[in-house]
């Protein structure tokens, strides 16, 4: 039976039917559906893991047991990951183990651009690479095979464009699997200083077999035509190639580390221009240069963005470019009408802070008219930033904040924590806590008390744990409250030690309300204190100022800080 | 239909592009096509402006519309219809709903929201947002623009509508009925 996926579902399908036993994953787009997906076959055990680190070990320790595995996360999840990463490359597998890796090329939803293949090369562990959804069904599965064969994780390298694509794929059933035999084995597993240099001969070797073996691999085919044009290509670039030159001579590569050098001097050998095409890094340009085999590639093409069959013809048959698009204003992405972060990211402009900022929906408050941001790096890393600022300068505790939701937290931002205390800092550390990770879909988390299955489970206290690591000043606030919410603000910064504010209220997309809708009446001046909440329910129009109903989620932050009582409805 | 057939949908985050796609796509694979979509999640999503592709044909390689590929394009705002005209072929059809959202730099007044752009746009404009209120609420307006499609393109109603309802929630059922059926009226 044919069934349109998404390219993350293909994946947990794949993984489902290899016989999957556990996945572990931190959400990050475009990689999240993978686990949620799984998450709703009642044969796989499956968690959100705190961090990607602690879902790699868990895969790893699953795999050591002999269950099959699976970890999924985004590009930058996979830097948090790199510390297991880099050693189960050593250690290898028992039961199978795959690692899904969603890069983001065109920084659709990330911090930056980077190419996991890069990672996966310095790691020393293989990466296939699908081009559509039944690719990402059957790599998965292939996957799982050669990590057991080669005793080797797996990275499966996915783009946003292949996550998040749908097309047609065949489904077939589960095949259920044992648990592979587990025995004890100090020099395989345990990488101390003996057993690691062992090792790491053994994964040179193995990345040598596998790059030999590769040349045979059916998943690296080369699709004849015509003999003056060849490509390289793989992944999404590969429909790219198909749709922009249907004639040309193609090497599709479904394994991209390590490459199969035989098949591709063939390839090169047997057409007059072999260029290679490739988003991001020029990974197999380079390797394929050093191995002394003439190729174009990033003299054509761009170091950045994702490319198009468009593109393509561009820098191969030198089509024009089209028309631009018409000259409009822009659309940024905003907080939704009735975000909770909303009154906090107000009361900081407000007051004019600097801001250290992290990774979340409320990234967002840096965005005009709030502007509520001054540095943002990476997860975890506000409160770290903030010990910074305030280590560099005695009296920038003063006028600034970390700024940190209550997932990404829990990810990496206690451990900050923890050093501000320790290292006496003076900083005030505000919790978004809007009750999810609200960025990539709403996933529970340990603060929510659900699991993944939105089982009952225990439900992470965070006030609790930040007077545990040694916070004395900890208070909860209601940051539709803005008088309370500033009041919290101001008395924490005059505070020489280490406060934390928890500004508590869901994300009103977890409430699947209908509303009517706020109105404005006659009262209104037109004084335009209202647009400084950069609401975008709230219209400068025309007609004076509106709200338009379609956005509006009731949340009275505008009644707040209308002074004219301009502003009908009710907060319910 | 024709052998293959590009419609770009594109809106405002939150409006329901992912929605309107997906029902799309389910018709099209029942229809006995092959087809592809492609939608952006996360940040993108937050009231930014979205675009969706569905690629619809016998043999479909990339999940991407180019600039001048699109055979129609379905907006769900009038600014984002202008804003991705050049992404509709010659003698390709517009079809978009009325309704304005102003973006952030509008808001803030550091831009102006274009006046005349009916002027500039190919094709049928609806009022999605009345319809919608008139059927129960403003979020079905994705339903509205659905049913309008449906007619435009002469799809089998009765298909088209059962894909609808398999990709809604059950208590909305009724009033996305109402909303589409509205939808196809206008168009």
């Amino acid at each position: 039976m044919k069934k349109l996926l998404l390219g993350d579902f293909a994946v947990a399908r794949g993984a489902w039917e290899a016989g999957v036993h556990v996945a572990s994953a931190y959400p990050g787009t475009p990689s999240t559906e993978i686990t949620e997906e799984l998450a709703r076959f009642p044969e796989v055990y499956s968690e959100w893991s705190p961090n990607e680190k602690v879902a790699l070990e868990v895969g790893i320790g699953a795999s050591i047991k002999g269950a099959r595995a699976i970890v999924s996360m985004k590009h930058v999840g996979l830097n948090v990951a790199c510390d297991p990463l880099f050693t189960a490359s050593y250690t290898g597998v028992n039961g199978g183990l795959v690692i899904a890796v969603a890069d983001d090329p065109s920084v659709f939803s990330s911090q930056n651009e980077q190419d996991t293949r890069l990672t996966a090369v310095s790691a020393k562990v293989p990466v296939l690479e699908p081009s559509d959804s039944q690719e990402a069904k059957d790599f998965t599965k292939l996957a799982f095979e050669l990590s057991e064969k080669y005793d080797t994780p797996i990275i499966l390298r996915l783009t946003t464009r292949v996550a998040h694509s749908q097309s047609a794929v065949e489904l077939e059933e589960r095949k259920e699997l044992p648990l592979r035999p587990y025995e004890k084995d100090i020099p395989k597993y345990v990488m101390m200083p003996a057993n690691a240099r062992v090792k790491h001969g053994v994964v040179e070797r193995r990345t040598q077999k596998l790059s030999e073996d590769a040349n045979d691999f059916a998943i690296n085919r080369i699709e004849e035509g015509n003999k003056d044009l060849g490509i390289i290509c793989s992944g999404g670039v590969y429909e790219y190639v198909k749709e922009a030159l249907p004639e040309a001579s193609v090497l599709k590569l479904g394994m991209v580390y390590p490459l199969p050098f035989k098949l591709i001097e063939k390839f090169a050998k047997s057409v007059k221009r072999c260029i290679v095409a490739e988003e991001l890094a020029p990974h197999i340009e380079t390797m394929v240069k050093a191995a002394g085999i003439q190729v174009e590639g990033k003299n054509l093409f761009p170091l950045e963005g994702e490319f198009s069959a468009k593109l393509i013809r561009e820098r191969i048959l030198g089509e024009k470019p089209c028309a631009a698009c018409a000259n409009v204003p822009a659309r940024p992405p905003v907080l939704c009408a009735g975000c909770p972060h909303r009154g906090v990211f107000y009361i900081l402009s407000k007051l004019k802070l600097n801001v250290l900022g992290d990774i979340g929906c409320y990234t967002l408050g840096a965005v005009p008219p709030l502007s509520a941001m001054d540095a943002v790096v990476c997860m975890g890393a506000s409160v770290g930033m903030a010990i910074g600022f305030d280590k560099a300068d005695p009296e920038a505790h003063k006028h600034s904040v970390a700024v940190i939701g209550d997932s990404t937290f829990i990810h990496s931002g206690i451990t900050g924590l923890i050093d501000a205390v320790y290292n006496k800092a003076k900083i005030t550390v505000i919790i978004l806590d809007n009750r999810t990770t609200g960025m990539t879909g709403h996933q529970n988390h340990p603060a929510t008390g659900k699991t993944i299955k939105n089982e009952d489970t225990y439900e992470l206290d965070l006030a609790e744990v930040c007077r545990a690591v040694g916070v004395k000043n900890v208070r909860t606030v209601n940051p539709n409250d803005l008088a309370e919410t500033e009041k919290a603000v101001k008395e924490e910064l005059a505070k020489e030690e280490v406060s934390v504010i928890i500004a508590k209220k869901p994300c009103v997309l977890l409430t699947k309300k209908l509303y009517n809708g706020f109105k404005v009446n006659e009262k209104c001046k037109k004084c335009k204190a209202c647009l400084k909440l950069g609401c975008p329910a709230i219209v400068n129009g025309k007609d004076g100022i509106t709200i338009d109903v379609s956005l509006c989620t009731e949340c009275g932050l505008c009644q707040n800080v209308c002074k004219f009582g301009a502003i009908d409805g009710e907060v319910k | 239909m024709n052998a293959k057939y590009d419609i770009l949908i594109v809106g405002v985050g939150g409006q329901g592009t992912l929605l309107a796609s997906r029902v799309l796509g389910k018709y099209a694979l029942d229809m006995g096509f092959d087809v592809k979509l492609s939608e952006v999640h996360g940040m993108a999503q937050r009231g930014g402006s979205v675009m969706t592709y569905v690629r619809i044909g016998k043999n479909i390689a990339s999940p991407i519309i180019d600039e001048g590929g699109a055979d129609l394009i379905l907006s769900f705002e009038k600014l984002e219809a202008l804003r991705y005209r050049h992404y509709l072929k010659e003698g390709g059809h517009i079809l978009y709903s009325t309704q304005e959202i102003m973006p952030m730099p509008v808001v803030t007044g550091a831009a102006e929201y274009p006046k005349g752009i009916e002027k500039e746009l190919p094709g049928t404009g609806v009022d999605a947002l009345a319809l919608a209120i008139e059927a129960g609420n403003s979020k079905s307006a994705n339903s509205v623009m659905l049913g309008a499609l449906c007619k435009k393109l002469g799809f089998d109603r009765e298909k088209f509508e059962a894909a609808l309802i398999s990709c809604i929630p059950q208590k909305t059922i009724d009033m996305n009925k109402k909303a589409f059926a509205l939808g196809y009226a206008a168009a």
